[in-house]
């Protein structure tokens, strides 16, 4: 198998802050192939983008920083890089699209200056071709009357259109990697379905390797081929999307596919998952999830567990899934 | 789930523990309160507490320096000035002028400008925007020359001052108010007010001017500091105060032309104006700090 | 765009008009000059005659209505105490101030924009930290007491810098220093939380991730959107330097439009008063209406939703 497009090994990225030092990634390792969309799932506060900064080196200083890992992109060690390095792979090597369209775009300039700005950077275009090329890009986002809409300012636009400009930026280079922070959770439904559409279309033109963050498993179960479920800054379960949804083995990801509602079920309440997320500042010794989890054991309590392999790229951080 | 910034402060939105970033302000500011304090104390009880009268004049005691410099005495702790008058009860007793042309002018003000922003922000359409150029016109009068030319019209006085410095302030307290209001409205609660029947008045009296409170306290505190410089400069143009009221700024100017000699005459209230104003300010940060940071740009 | 400036043209130009009304009608108020420049013993007659040569005995509307026609023109009559045409007193003393003003605003702005931006980039350092006392002290030193001090002591004991006066260049340091010192605290302030503000937003971000170097996103990306607040109180400040020079101009004896409405009031000179206050409100109006569209230029979402 090619090797991976981005390996992520046993990254570590910690929070100071005077209440504590917040583990906010925990020991991640994950890997993206060239053309596999990687999901990351968990609930507000379980790392999900924290680890995505990480990977491009812009997390919040200085309270935040990486403390330990390896990021190797095409094989070479991101952690290790100057800044210098890393402003010359942000945007060229690794795109992003954030969550909120209404705040991603910049308010005073045009779409066209925004869009101009990367061609210019990563391809040394000037003036007309510059242009074209932004005009391009646009198209490529199906975005329409794409020459007109490059003097339109954001406020313009409507939300869809914004992330569909702000995905033409991500892919402008094109990147080796597209990681996708929630694109679509401030958009309408039938807009969400056009814009993940856009997405495999554009991954599948240029091989990207995609991380797309969500807490929705709709989507996941859509558009991902492997899914990494995240639970206090750890991933908990990991695998390809067929055999996490057909036989989850950790009890969080069990939990978190039993909340979801089902037409023509015979229940009259919402499972929902008891307890709160965990206060990543005083993490439990042992498993983070202990706490909340109904099938915990003393063992789960005290000791953190490893990973254990379920089957073909398929992990979980379980002890119940140790082999006694 | 929001994504977390990449610069300043972080927020982590369901730790339960955690207060909200931008709390840092959280310890008192003991010594703006203290200076403060100490001025109200000294402006309310100066007959009690001054060492002499302020207007006890003494030509055998004219420029005597502070009590610390050669030729100085413990009866005239900070000196005397031209005319032998005890600098120490002088600035005592200007403390009250200043103190309280500068609660009362931004009192009035503030009353008036808020209920100006109250009418325009919740009204909107062609009141707000008549409202607004009124505003607009008046804010960009230079305080001073309307000042002056009260003083002169109707002579100067106490409350000329005060009525000059809030014709012009008020408009301040219109733009700020009126945004809160026009944000406030955004909000579902004001909808629902209306929806239970609520009238106009009702809802300007029990929802919105509550809510906007916090910008006012923060705008009222930071503006004293400014209408206390602003009355010290009138009274140093003589057309503040009149004499022989003692007021800091007329004080200064009395000893502008014995700056190298006596430097104290001068010296000593501008002090007093600094600190002041100064411990104003710092309140004023602090409370913007604590109670509403989106203010940060007044 | 151009439906905008129209329109803030026409605002304007009503604003000055109420204004006319408010200065004629205040000006009347000051009192009687007459008091002022005839002598003492000057009888009835006298007075009479005074008032009629001056034109002080027609109605007040008709006044009113000589005064604005003539100031159209750029005639605002006599000086009554110096008895030359106010607007040759005004010729003389304008470009003083102006450029007073000028050189006071300029140096402000190139002092507090650097070292605002740099406060908020480097947020927390002793830069930071310089720059926040420097800005609260700013705003809390009254100017008319700084101005005595640099006076008698730069001027005079140490002799670094003339207090005014006409040597050219240095001329200017003493008084434009004290002028603009309360204007670079502020707009130092503002620029400072602006951009602190902006540095923290989405699309700040989104530039960063798209590799911008990190110069670029700070000196275009953040400061254009941070400019938006310093644009709005920058009219504010404006009107509190035209404030300020009045107090700042007649401790430094510089012969300039704030020394002459000084003057004016205190001399009861209705022309002068008039014209000065006019003059002043033309220009801070002016001054506004250029702010406006500065905004208006910096920030799109202005331009279209009118």
């Amino acid at each position: 198998m090619a090797s991976p497009v981005v390996d992520v090994q046993d990254l570590r990225t910690h929070i100071v802050t005077r209440w504590g030092t917040i583990k906010a990634v925990d020991g991640v390792s994950f890997s993206v192939a060239a053309g596999e969309t990687l999901g990351l799932v968990g609930e507000s506060g379980s790392g999900k983008s924290m680890t995505c900064l990480s990977l491009v080196r812009l997390v919040p200083r200085p309270a935040a920083r990486i403390v330990g890992g390896r990021v190797l992109l095409d094989g070479e060690d991101l952690l290790a890089k100057s800044e210098d390095e890393m402003q010359q792979i942000r945007g060229r090597k690794v795109g992003m699209i954030l969550q909120d369209p209404m705040s991603s775009l910049n308010p005073v300039f045009s779409v066209g200056m925004q869009l101009r700005e990367p061609v210019a950077m990563y391809h040394h275009l000037r003036g007309r071709a510059l242009t074209v090329r932004a005009a391009e890009l646009l198209a490529a986002v199906r975005i329409p009357s794409p020459a007109a809409r490059l003097r339109a300012f954001p406020h313009q636009l409507s939300g869809g259109m914004r992330q569909r400009v702000v995905g033409a930026m991500a892919i402008a280079a094109p990147p080796r990697l597209l990681i996708a922070d929630e694109p679509t959770t401030s958009l309408d439904l039938t807009i969400q379905a056009q814009y993940l559409g856009l997405l495999k279309e554009l991954q599948e033109r240029h091989r990207l390797a995609m991380i797309f963050v969500t807490h929705d498993l709709g989507i996941v179960a859509r558009i991902c081929d492997r899914v990494a479920v995240m639970y206090g800054g750890r991933i908990v379960e990991i695998g390809p999307v067929r055999a996490i949804f057909k036989s989850p083995a950790h009890p969080y990801t069990r939990a978190l596919l039993e909340a979801i509602p089902r037409l023509g079920a015979r229940r009259e309440r919402l499972t929902t998952i008891e307890g709160q997320p965990p206060d990543l500042a005083k993490l439990p010794a042992g498993c983070a999830f202990a706490p909340r989890c109904a099938h915990a054991v003393d063992r789960c309590r005290v000791e953190a567990p490893g990973d254990t392999m379920l089957g073909p790229g398929h992990a979980t951080r379980c002890w119940l899934h140790v082999p006694a | 789930m929001a994504a977390d910034p990449a610069g300043g402060t972080l927020t982590l939105p369901e730790a339960p523990t955690r207060p909200a970033a931008g709390a840092r302000g959280r310890r008192l500011p003991l010594l703006p309160i203290g200076i403060i304090a100490t001025f109200i104390v000294v402006a309310a009880l100066a007959p009690l507490l001054s060492p002499a009268s302020p207007y006890e004049q003494s030509l055998r005691h004219r420029f005597t320096p502070p009590a610390w410099e050669d030729g100085g005495a413990w009866a005239h702790p900070l000196g005397t000035d031209r005319l032998g008058r005890d600098m120490l009860a002088r600035i005592m007793y200007g403390a009250r002028v200043s103190l309280a042309a500068g609660v009362l002018t931004v009192l009035l003000a503030s009353a008036f400008g808020a209920a100006v922003g109250l009418v325009a922000g919740y009204y909107g359409g062609r009141v707000d925007a008549v409202l607004m150029r009124m505003t607009d016109a008046t804010m960009s009068f230079p305080v001073i020359l309307l000042a002056l030319i009260l003083a002169v019209t109707v002579g100067p006085s106490f409350f000329n001052v005060v009525l000059a410095i809030a014709v012009i302030l008020w408009a301040r307290y219109a733009r700020v108010i009126r945004g809160e209001v026009l944000t406030l409205m955004e909000l579902d609660f004001i909808a629902q007010a209306r929806i239970a029947g609520a009238g106009a008045g009702r809802i300007i009296t029990r929802h919105l001017a509550p809510n906007t409170l916090n910008t006012l306290v923060v705008l009222v505190t930071l503006q004293i500091g400014y209408v206390i410089i602003v009355e010290a400069s009138l009274s140093f143009l003589g057309a503040g105060i009149p004499p022989p009221t003692p007021a800091w700024g007329s004080m200064i100017a009395e000893g502008r032309d014995f700056v190298t000699s006596a430097w104290w005459v001068s010296l000593l209230p501008g002090l007093a104006i600094l600190l002041v104003v100064l411990a104003f300010n710092l309140l004023g940060d602090w409370l913007r700090d604590t109670l509403d940071p989106k203010l940060r740009q007044l | 765009m151009i439906r905008f400036v129209c329109f803030r043209l026409l605002q304007s130009l009503i604003a000055l008009a109420i204004l006319s009304v408010v200065v004629f009608v205040l000006a009347r108020a000051t009192g009687d000059p007459l008091h002022m420049i005839l002598p003492m013993s000057a009888t009835e007659e006298d007075y009479a005659n005074a008032r009629q040569y001056l034109g002080l005995d027609r109605p007040y509307v008709e006044q009113y209505l000589t005064f604005v026609g003539r100031a159209a023109t750029g005639d605002f009559g006599n000086s009554i105490r110096a008895r030359r045409p106010v607007s040759e007193i005004l010729r003389e003393r304008l470009p003083n101030s102006l450029r007073l003003a000028l050189f006071a605003m300029t140096v402000s702005l190139a002092m507090a924009f650097p070292l605002g931006v740099l406060a908020a980039v480097k947020k927390g350092t002793g830069l930071d930290r310089a720059a926040q006392v420097i800005s609260v002290l700013g705003q809390s030193l009254p100017s008319f007491w700084v101005a005595i001090i640099l006076v008698e002591f730069v001027a005079g004991r140490w002799q670094w810098l003339p207090a005014g006066g006409n040597e050219g260049f240095t001329s200017y340091i003493l008084p434009g220093f004290t002028l603009g010192w309360f204007v670079v605290a502020g707009l130092m302030r503002l620029l400072r939380s602006g951009m602190l503000e902006v540095l923290d937003s989405e699309y700040v971000k989104l530039a960063r991730l798209k590799g911008v170097a990190e110069s670029r996103v700070v000196w275009m990306h953040a400061l254009k959107n941070a400019l938006i607040p310093v644009v709005t109180f920058a009219g504010i400040y404006f009107s509190i330097l035209v404030t300020t020079a009045i107090v700042v101009e007649t401790v430094f004896a510089w012969p300039g439009l704030g020394r002459l409405a000084y003057e004016g009031i205190s001399s009861r000179d209705f022309p002068v008063i008039q014209a000065v206050v006019l003059t002043t409100a033309a220009i801070v109006t002016v001054v506004n209406l250029a702010v406006d569209l500065l905004y208006a230029v910096i920030d799109p979402r202005i331009r279209y939703a009118r």
